[in-house]
């Protein structure tokens, strides 16, 4: 019975294929790649439209008001509402864009983001395009989003833009390196860049009851965390959402951009979130598996999103609680103390495995990365700079 | 030939012809990475994975953004139009001269292939970190030599 939950989807498409017995190879194979990409923007989009009211009445209870109520039961009609208002905005270009840059950035921006949807494992049996190398796809997928975002910039011809486009830019470009040089520790003890893989590697318990995931070992946390917060760089999120600001550049990049183009934007940065944490899921927290042996009943898709949930949950709640950072503090932290942690789990997953992958590595890995940790910190102690601070080119 | 390498192939030139001729230089600047991703396409469809996956991480999210920010922050004149330049077509004509040249005198293979196994990246790794190590090993120190330059071009200088 819950073999069948569990392959429910899976054995849904089987069925709806079914009809096409007899059809040429091709057109099953264009077929099975339709079926995909339509259930996939079907949940994706739904989730973004549930994402956008959910946040903002999680950062209401943060900030002690109510956030929206009106539309529909507990405000649940919001997104239908908002949709429908970006829809019949005037949209307009300004006379002197790039009209074609100006266009075509949203699209790419957002074509990117699903892109990089497909290559994750939502449960058993059910990654929608299985790729060999689908790590670096999703990373070869990301790295689009640059040139995306400098085309909005550039085509609108707006200084304005063109800045906030240079800062998202300078801030994606340096924690596109942190981001995947945690990637690097797993892909070494897997010894494969297939995400079904990873996720494989991941199953079964330690001691009987501890899973095996890796963000359960030194190295794993390590990762996981320096990979959460450039997931949070990368999408732009608050801690470190310079790229935009009313009162320094307006919208960053997306100034020039209104209705239906916003609001594509706007599609892309959520999608593009769900992706980075869909991948920190798959890479560190085990995927679809069960953290305990007796919920390994609860079909696999529903744990996969449980988690996407937390994480999602998460974002809202530092969003909620965290001031912004400077363009200068972002630059420091990435190169300064991300990029040195990231090569130091590299070590210490290294250490971990050959001092046996067991209670041993985990104390070795354990030290190496307290030690790198607390040498960083003290080398990097900047309390003293506080005093003195040199504006170079404003004076 | 299938549909699929004339549909790619169409693209790949039309996107080259577009690099070469459009008159502002940042439309052939991003046409030149539709031309890149046109190139990947001919990876993948040659079953190379992994190395279509590289030519777009590299070309579309290094090169190409390398292009339009020094485009960006050489050029005062993006807009204008530049006049044509004969110099340009001398070189165009001495490389495809010199390719096709090269073409030519290739004497043809008179084995088949022989037949190739699934290449994966596993594979990959492994001969990378085996039989080429010593280049590799080369590769990343002539990375890290640029980067500690690009560090001391930008250095504060302490007054």
């Amino acid at each position: 019975m819950s073999v069948a939950i569990d392959q429910i989807f899976v054995n849904g498409k089987r069925w709806l294929l079914s009809w096409l017995a007899g059809a040429p190879d091709w057109l099953v194979q264009v077929a099975s790649s339709l079926i995909n990409i339509f259930a996939l923007l079907a949940v994706f989009l739904t989730l973004f439209a549930l994402m956008s009211v959910l946040e903002r009445k999680i950062l209401g209870r943060i900030q002690n008001r109510y956030g929206p109520n009106r539309v529909g039961p507990f405000g649940l009609l919001q997104p239908i509402a908002d949709g429908i208002k970006m829809l019949i905005k005037e949209d307009i270009v300004p006379v002197r864009a790039d009209k074609i840059v100006h266009f075509l950035a949203p699209v790419l921006i957002a074509a990117t983001a699903i892109l990089a949807l497909g290559i994750i494992p939502y449960g058993r049996n059910m990654t929608p395009f299985t790729i060999d190398g689908g790590i670096l796809f999703f990373f070869a997928v990301g790295s689009t989003t640059e040139l995306a975002v400098f085309m909005a910039g550039w085509g609108s011809n707006n200084k304005f833009s063109m800045l906030g486009a240079m800062r998202a830019i300078a801030q994606m470009i340096s924690y596109e390196l942190p981001l995947i040089i945690t990637v690097l520790p797993v892909v070494m003890i897997v010894g494969s860049l297939a995400p079904d893989t990873i996720v494989a590697a991941q199953d079964g318990y330690a001691f009987g009851v501890v899973p095996r995931w890796f963000v359960l070992t030194p190295w794993g946390a390590a990762a996981f965390l320096l990979f959460f917060v450039s997931g949070l760089v990368e999408s732009n999120r608050t801690p470190f959402d310079v790229p935009e600001g009313e009162s320094e550049i307006v919208a960053g990049h997306m100034t020039e951009y209104s209705g239906f183009k916003y609001a594509t934007f706007f599609m892309a940065e959520y999608i593009g979130m769900f992706a980075i944490t869909g991948l920190a899921i798959t890479l560190f927290l085990g995927g679809w598996h069960a953290p305990v042996r007796a919920l390994e009943f609860v079909p696999s898709y529903i744990w996969f999103f449980a988690k996407l949930g937390a994480l999602l949950f998460v974002y809202i709640w530092l969003r909620g609680t965290l001031p912004r950072t400077r363009v200068d503090q972002i630059m420091n932290f990435a190169w300064k103390f991300m990029l040195p942690m990231a090569f130091t789990c590299m070590v210490a997953a290294a250490v971990w495995h050959y001092a046996g992958r067991g209670l041993r590595g985990w104390l070795w890995s354990f030290v190496v990365i307290a030690v790198a940790y607390t040498a960083l910190s003290i080398i990097l102690d900047t309390r003293k700079k506080f005093a003195s601070r040199t504006y170079r080119f404003a004076e | 030939m299938s549909a699929a390498f004339v549909i790619i192939s169409i693209l790949t030139l039309a996107a080259a012809l577009a690099a070469a001729t459009l008159p502002k230089l940042m439309h052939a600047a991003l046409s030149f990475a539709v031309a890149f991703v046109g190139l990947a396409a001919f990876f993948f469809l040659l079953g190379a994975e992994f190395v279509g996956l590289v030519q777009i991480f590299v070309y579309i999210g290094a090169v190409a953004v390398l292009i339009v920010f020094t485009i960006l922050l050489t050029r005062r004149d993006v807009e204008k139009d530049r006049g044509f330049n004969w110099s340009g077509v001398v070189v165009a004509i001495a490389v495809f001269g010199g390719l096709i040249w090269a073409i030519f005198k290739t004497q043809s293979l008179s084995v088949a292939a022989p037949g190739m196994s699934v290449l994966t990246v596993k594979h990959i790794g492994e001969v990378l970190m085996t039989g080429y190590v010593w280049p590799l090993l080369c590769v990343g120190l002539l990375l890290t030599a640029a980067l500690v330059g690009a560090l001391i071009l930008v250095m504060e200088e302490k007054r």
